[in-house]
């Protein structure tokens, strides 16, 4: 039993209610007065030079506004890493990707600003397009950016302990390689946004993962000050990273409501979000692992190849990511790692949940699996052989200070029946397991800054009831307002009820964003400091007016507490009667409430605020990268999959997954849970469905969620969730990541059961039944 | 050129002109303003906009708001009885069915569907029903628990003697 009244339980949502009775607005539920709709042209080619861009018809329709195209923007670029903007708000002198910003249209109805579109004429000049991030490294190569010589946006070269002298002592070195598809977030609700421009203050509500870098970017691109730039987040229908970066749509909002004077909407639908993408990386991995007889892994020589299509986006951070994230969990001394990033004339790509790591993670536990066979050794052995513990620092210099990897190998181990299924399973049923490993927080912010990453400023209501959180941060249903409200609620002694959470605005405070699993822990840690501080001036009041010691005194169950005795509060008490005569439910007897108490506490000082922010400690080594891949704590997962082959279809099903998940110390259990499954969920879909397909022309060809398959109630089999709590020091209450870290061993894990169910492995994902088909009948194991 | 249509939503009547090619949840959304109706994908692959007409679930994206007069509609909006939740919605709720929230209000309906054709159903029927409804945030463990908890809320209550009710 925890000791706490409401962290570590299951207390609904702050925004349950709202969000079951359709009463939640997301961006596309709000309109204004005199709101005008806009649309965006996009490029029909991959890669073509631009030649003329004529909008007369279109600004001739009845009903049009406003046409702009990139004369509008001043060639101002933008991105998401300053040292990588290469994007345009509209290609100015050549397209990149079918999907391609060119103009944009504001109009009276959405149906005059798609008919604007059609009558924009552009004329182009078509250029190769390079489609294969292998071929696109070519000396001979079309040059997507003559920024990035052979087309690359970033490479890295790392090589820790000493790799060669580690393969001799090696028994069984393994190479094994392991392919992915670009693949696409699909979150529910397409990307929207609503701008309004009044007396030189713009105004962007939008479903934005992180209003604060959108709030820059806009501010940046469209030369206003920082301060008159004000982005809202409302309801989010998820985001899992896409939605972090600022976008062109996001622009031409602001900008069409900047040239018009009116507010401006656009939403994407659903054939925009694929062609927008911003989604996983194409990853090409090949590792070469070397371990001794008694499973001890001596090194790792690891190489990756990222498709990134048309831009950088997040890719700088993702190619870093793909590398030092395997440095945990096992010991691991030497590891050397070759990675680079490239454009293609395709969507681009960027932070998708587990940004960078998912793959590697997989390549590498599929590869454990192959080298225990060869060790004949049990795999969860050969992994509880080699797990680091808390306190241990790995080979690229990331901390551990709270590590339940054992504990949660280990219960997953026992609660799937690991030893008796391994054994003893008939033909085409396969049991697999896996471990994964992930940042609780990013270490740094995405540009150059000693900014704190968040801030949290907590109000007492003047008139005494209630408290009001005012945050940065963005729920995007990860749940993080009930998170604040959780942590608030506790630290004051209040009911969860009396916590009104205000957050996702970039107005109310700074917060880098829901990103790299950080808000629980970063803005969580403000949060309880900025509770912190309300409830010390509080009883600092309290202790004044009645004499007792502020070191006696505490607020228990919504009431002012003197350990030391009685209190005397008749006075005060009678001060608040008086101001509340015809008031219903005033306190008549009893101690003094935390009502009671903040209004005397603001008659006597004014306002009451607290504050509180976090900035992490100084992280990393000093070698180049370093700084990506560092966080405060890190989270860590094991999982158990049980597969069902049909070994003449090769139709796999999925018949549970068992999780356990290292989440520090869980401050809403039913949410950690949430996270988890919604985290094998998408795990799986990238297994076995889900790859976003591309004809010769570089266009989409499944740009639809008919097409592109994600898992339905139906695939989905079981999931259990087991919370293994390591009580993080750094983290508020003990508590660190959960939101990403549990996809690590999804892939794996399936992947090792199917080789499990049916002799054949496979190295290329998603493992659809033709792939497996395929192997099975090289393999011999299946007729024609 | 537009058609003058009556539709009856959530008990109500509403005389609406309508274009004759504009779908029922634009209508719900943009001209009647109950924006509990989602668009996910507008082409009826995401169930987000799930609507009930007598009853039944359809996607209200794939249905032309013409074709709609004449029955019963019931959206999100329409579920709770003022501040007091359907077992469904209260179930979600508890259970923690809810993340981003977006597939909600089209789970919820179609729960409702489910649980008016079949009051006591198998994990299997659950899965089965909300087949249709996309989520992303779940991994749909908990929607299936949301639904099998109310539907034992719902007979419990249908058990108790009248006077208890």
């Amino acid at each position: 039993m925890s000791d706490y009244r409401i962290l570590n339980t299951r207390a609904p949502r702050v925004d349950a209610f709202d969000k079951v009775t359709g009463k939640a607005k997301y961006t596309d539920d709000l309109s204004m007065p005199e709101m005008l709709f806009g649309a965006i042209l996009h490029s029909p080619q991959a890669h073509a030079r631009i030649v003329k861009v004529d909008t007369t018809e279109a600004k001739k329709l009845p009903g049009v506004k406003a046409v702009i195209t990139s004369e509008d923007t001043e060639g101002i670029a933008f991105g998401v890493s300053p040292a990588r903007y290469d994007e345009q708000i509209f290609a100015s002198e050549r397209v990149r990707y079918v999907g391609d910003e060119i103009a944009a249209v504001a109009a009276v109805t959405p149906e005059i600003a798609r008919q604007a579109l059609d009558l924009i004429k552009v004329e182009f000049e078509e250029l190769p397009s390079v489609l294969d991030a292998h071929l696109a490294m070519d000396d001979e190569a079309e040059q997507l950016h003559e920024r990035y010589k052979n087309n690359i946006v970033q490479q890295v070269h790392w090589d820790f302990g000493d790799v060669e002298a580690a393969q001799k002592e090696a028994d069984v070195i393994r190479t094994d390689e392991l392919t992915s598809k670009m693949q696409d977030a699909a979150f529910l609700e397409p990307q929207s946004a609503l701008a309004t421009y009044d007396q030189g203050y713009l105004t962007m509500y939008s479903s934005t993962q992180a209003p604060h870098y959108i709030q820059r970017t806009l501010a940046m691109a469209l030369s206003l000050p920082l301060h008159k730039v004000r982005v809202v987040k409302p309801a989010v229908g998820g985001g899992f990273g896409p939605k972090a970066a600022c976008s062109s749509m996001e622009l031409a909002t602001c900008l069409l409501a900047m040239k018009t004077g009116k507010p401006v909407k656009i939403t994407f639908d659903r054939e925009q979000v694929f062609l927008h993408s911003r989604a996983r990386h194409q990853f090409f991995h090949k590792m070469t692992t070397g371990v001794r007889k008694d499973g001890t892994i001596c090194f790792l020589e690891h190489e990756a190849l990222l498709d990134g299509g048309a831009y950088c986006s997040f890719g700088i951070a993702t190619v870093y990511y793909a590398g030092s994230l395997l440095g945990g969990p096992y010991r691991l001394e030497n590891m050397k790692y070759d990675g680079y990033r490239v454009v293609t004339n395709k969507p681009a790509c960027g932070a998708q949940r587990g940004h960078g790591a998912v793959i590697a993670r997989a390549c590498f536990e599929i590869q454990l699996d192959r080298i225990a066979e060869e060790l004949n050794m049990d795999p969860v052995e050969l992994r509880l052989k080699n797990v680091r513990e808390a306190g241990e620092t790995t080979c690229n210099e990331l901390y551990l200070s709270s590590f339940g990897m054992k504990e949660a190998l280990e219960a997953v181990r026992d609660s799937a029946a690991w030893k008796n299924k391994r054994d003893d399973q008939p033909d085409g049923k396969g049991i697999g397991a896996a471990c994964g490993f992930f940042v609780s927080g990013a270490g740094y912010p995405i540009y150059y800054s000693k900014t704190p990453h968040c801030t949290v400023v907590t109000k007492l209501n003047e008139v005494g009831g209630g408290v009001i959180v005012e945050s940065g941060a963005a729920d995007i249903g990860q749940g993080s307002d009930t998170m604040l409200a959780m942590i608030t609620a506790e630290v004051l002694g209040i009911p969860l009820s009396d916590v009104r959470v205000m957050s996702g605005d970039s107005d109310l405070a700074v917060d880098l964003g829901a990103y790299s699993s950080r808000t629980t822990l970063m803005t969580g840690t403000a949060a309880k400091e900025a509770a912190e501080s309300v409830k010390a001036q509080i009883l600092e009041v309290i202790a004044d007016k009645t004499g007792a010691s502020i070191d006696d005194l505490d607020v228990i169950d919504g009431e002012v507490i003197n350990s030391k005795g009685d209190l005397n509060i008749e006075e005060l008490r009678h001060d608040f009667r008086m101001e509340h005569r015809g008031f219903r439910g005033i306190v008549k007897s009893g101690n003094l409430t935390f009502n009671e108490a903040a209004r005397v506490a603001f008659i006597d000082k004014g306002s009451i605020v607290g504050t509180g922010k976090y900035s992490p400690p100084k992280l990393g080594g000093s070698f180049k990268g370093a700084a990506v891949g560092t966080s405060p704590a890190f989270g860590c997962s094991a999982q158990i999959a049980e597969v069902d082959v049909n070994l003449d279809t090769g139709e796999v099903t999925v018949e549970k997954i068992t999780g356990a998940h290292d989440c520090g110390f869980a401050i809403n259990r039913t949410q950690v849970e949430g996270q988890m499954q919604g985290s094998m969920m998408m795990g799986m879909g990238e297994a076995l469905m889900e790859e976003i397909k591309y004809d010769e022309c570089g266009r989409v060809i499944n740009a639809n969620l008919a097409e592109y398959k994600i898992p339905t109630s139906l695939d989905m089999p079981p999931l259990e969730s087991i919370i293994i709590e390591s009580h993080e020091p750094n983290g508020p209450f003990g508590a660190k990541e959960v939101g990403e870290g549990g996809i690590m061993p999804t892939i794996p894990a399936i992947l090792n059961a199917i080789y499990d169910a049916t002799g054949v492995r496979i190295n290329e994902l998603p493992v659809t039944p033709e792939r497996i088909r395929t192997a099975l009948r090289k393999a011999g194991k299946v007729n024609k | 050129m537009k058609k003058l249509i009556t539709l009856s939503v959530n008990s109500l009547e509403h005389e609406l002109a309508v274009e004759a090619n504009v779908s029922l949840a634009d209508v719900l959304r943009y001209q009647l303003g109950l924006t509990g109706t989602k668009k996910g994908c507008g082409i009826g692959d995401c169930g987000a906009c799930t609507v009930l007409m007598d009853g039944v679930p359809v996607f209200s994206c794939l249905v032309l708001a013409v074709e709609a007069q004449g029955f019963d509609i019931l959206t999100i909006e329409g579920v709770a009885e003022g501040s007091e939740l359907h077992p469904v919605q209260k179930a979600f709720v508890e259970v923690g069915a809810i993340q981003c929230g977006f597939c909600t209000p089209g789970m919820v309906l179609n729960a409702l569907a489910l649980l008016d054709k079949n009051p006591d159903p198998s994990e299997a029927d659950v899965r089965l029903a909300l087949s249709g409804n996309l989520c992303r945030c779940t991994g749909y463990q908990k929607i299936v628990e949301a639904v099998l908890t109310a539907a034992k809320d719902m007979m419990k209550e249908e058990a108790q003697p009248e006077e208890a009710k």
